[in-house]
């Protein structure tokens, strides 16, 4: 057993990343990605610009399972991450309120 | 190495059909797929199911598979010959192999022969593990050691879980849930494709007296009710450090008091606030003096709880 100290990157907010990074981590095409961007489901730091928070990441890689496992075609696969997405915004916005009940 | 029941998995006869095999797939990973079921285990099947149906939709997979007969899950069994045969391997040195490994190296090799000119380049597999760490490492930053046991390649091509421990810097600011790339730690590609990634989880475990709210703090002020009234100065543990609290006189239950500052860190290094909300807190049982004073109370007091004031 040994100790690997490696270049290890946050998935955040603010660091960032491109279009193509998306596209190989993902494993997506880039017209499925496109695809994507276009629906608004992934959404660039600027409107037209080729970055993104490195946090979509989770979102595209999720994206690829969904298309793998459930036979997703690309409509099919914006509507489910969009839907996806404000299922984990509102479940973040019900822990919060949790938080601050006695 | 461990059989595993792959028609157990699916709920599947071993004579079904290759649509019967889809369709129980489909209805499984609907039940249990990690991103989108809320059963906690489910990830755990998914991975069961996933992998069963990984064997059984791809025929020459599942001819390998039915080789090995029907065994009870987890029996421990020696691989058929000709499979030690092709890995040039005793049948010992299959002990840890993962049986899904093992078809999938096959399959593997199968199309390397498929005569498409030269191996093929394909990336190597992305990991996913998750861990935990404390609000308290969150606060201050941590290094915290995640060990996970991970598939690596021998050199006849065969795949062992080996263990492997990576040291993860926690920075401050954490987000629960928030993940971690660990570039080329994933996977080995194989015919000059990259290496896959190694992506962590974190969670941030529930703490005994806070609750996380983005980066702001909540937790409970209890007060004795003459605290309430009278107004007190209360010790409040924060993760800085303890703050002596001023609570005014007629405190009501439920109030909050925001203490700047005190909160959980963001990226930037500025903190959230800290919510001391008070709770009310009466003695179970009380002493015969205590008693008198209450009935004293009770019978000076014009203060009625019921009536609007």
């Amino acid at each position: 057993m040994s100790v690997h100290d490696d270049v290890q990157h946050w998935l955040s907010e603010t660091a960032l990343c491109s279009f193509e990074d998306l596209a190989e981590l993902s494993g997506l095409a880039p017209t499925e990605l496109a695809l994507l961007v276009e629906a608004g489901v992934l959404q660039p730091v600027r409107e037209g610009a080729r970055l993104f928070a490195s946090s979509c990441i989770v979102q595209v890689r999720r994206a690829r399972r969904l298309r793998d496992d459930f036979e997703l075609d690309a409509a099919g696969l914006a509507v489910a991450v969009n839907l996806l997405g404000r299922i984990q915004e509102l479940e973040r916005r019900l822990a919060e309120l949790d938080a601050q009940r006695s | 190495m461990k059989y595993k029941d792959y028609y157990q998995i699916l709920g599947v006869e071993r004579d079904a059909s290759a649509a019967q095999i889809k369709q129980a797939y489909r209805k499984l990973a609907h039940k249990y797929h990690p991103d989108v079921s809320k059963d906690p285990a489910g990830e755990e099947r998914f991975k069961e199911i996933a992998e069963a149906y990984a064997t059984l939709k791809d025929a020459e997979k599942r001819a390998e598979y039915d080789q090995l007969g029907r065994r009870a899950p987890g029996e421990n069994f020696e691989p058929p010959p000709d499979w030690q045969q092709q890995f040039h391997q005793s049948a010992s040195a299959f002990d840890d192999v993962d049986l899904a490994d093992l078809l999938a190296a096959m399959a593997a090799a199968r199309q390397g022969h498929g005569g498409r000119g030269g191996p093929l380049k394909r990336a190597g597999q992305d990991y996913e593990a998750r861990t935990t760490v404390t609000l308290e490492q969150v606060y201050q930053g941590a290094e915290v050691d995640v060990t996970l046991a991970v598939p690596e390649y021998d050199a006849s091509g065969l795949q062992h879980r080996v263990s492997r421990t990576f040291r993860v810097r926690v920075p401050k600011g954490l987000q629960d849930g928030q993940r971690l790339r660990l570039a080329g730690k994933g996977g080995q590609g194989i015919g000059g494709g990259r290496n896959g990634d190694l992506y962590i989880m974190m969670n941030i475990q529930p703490h005994p007296q806070y609750r996380i709210s983005g980066r702001d703090l909540y937790s409970d002020l209890p007060l004795a009710p003459w605290e309430a009234v009278l107004g007190a100065t209360v010790p409040v543990p924060t993760p800085g450090g303890t703050v002596e609290l001023t609570v005014p006189p007629a405190t009501t239950a439920a109030r909050r008091f925001r203490l700047a500052r005190r909160g959980l860190p963001d990226a930037n290094g500025e903190h959230g606030d800290l919510y001391a909300v008070v709770r009310i807190e009466v003695p179970k049982t009380i002493g015969d003096g205590e008693r008198e004073l209450y009935r004293q109370l009770a019978a000076q007091s014009r203060f009625d709880p019921r009536r609007p004031h």
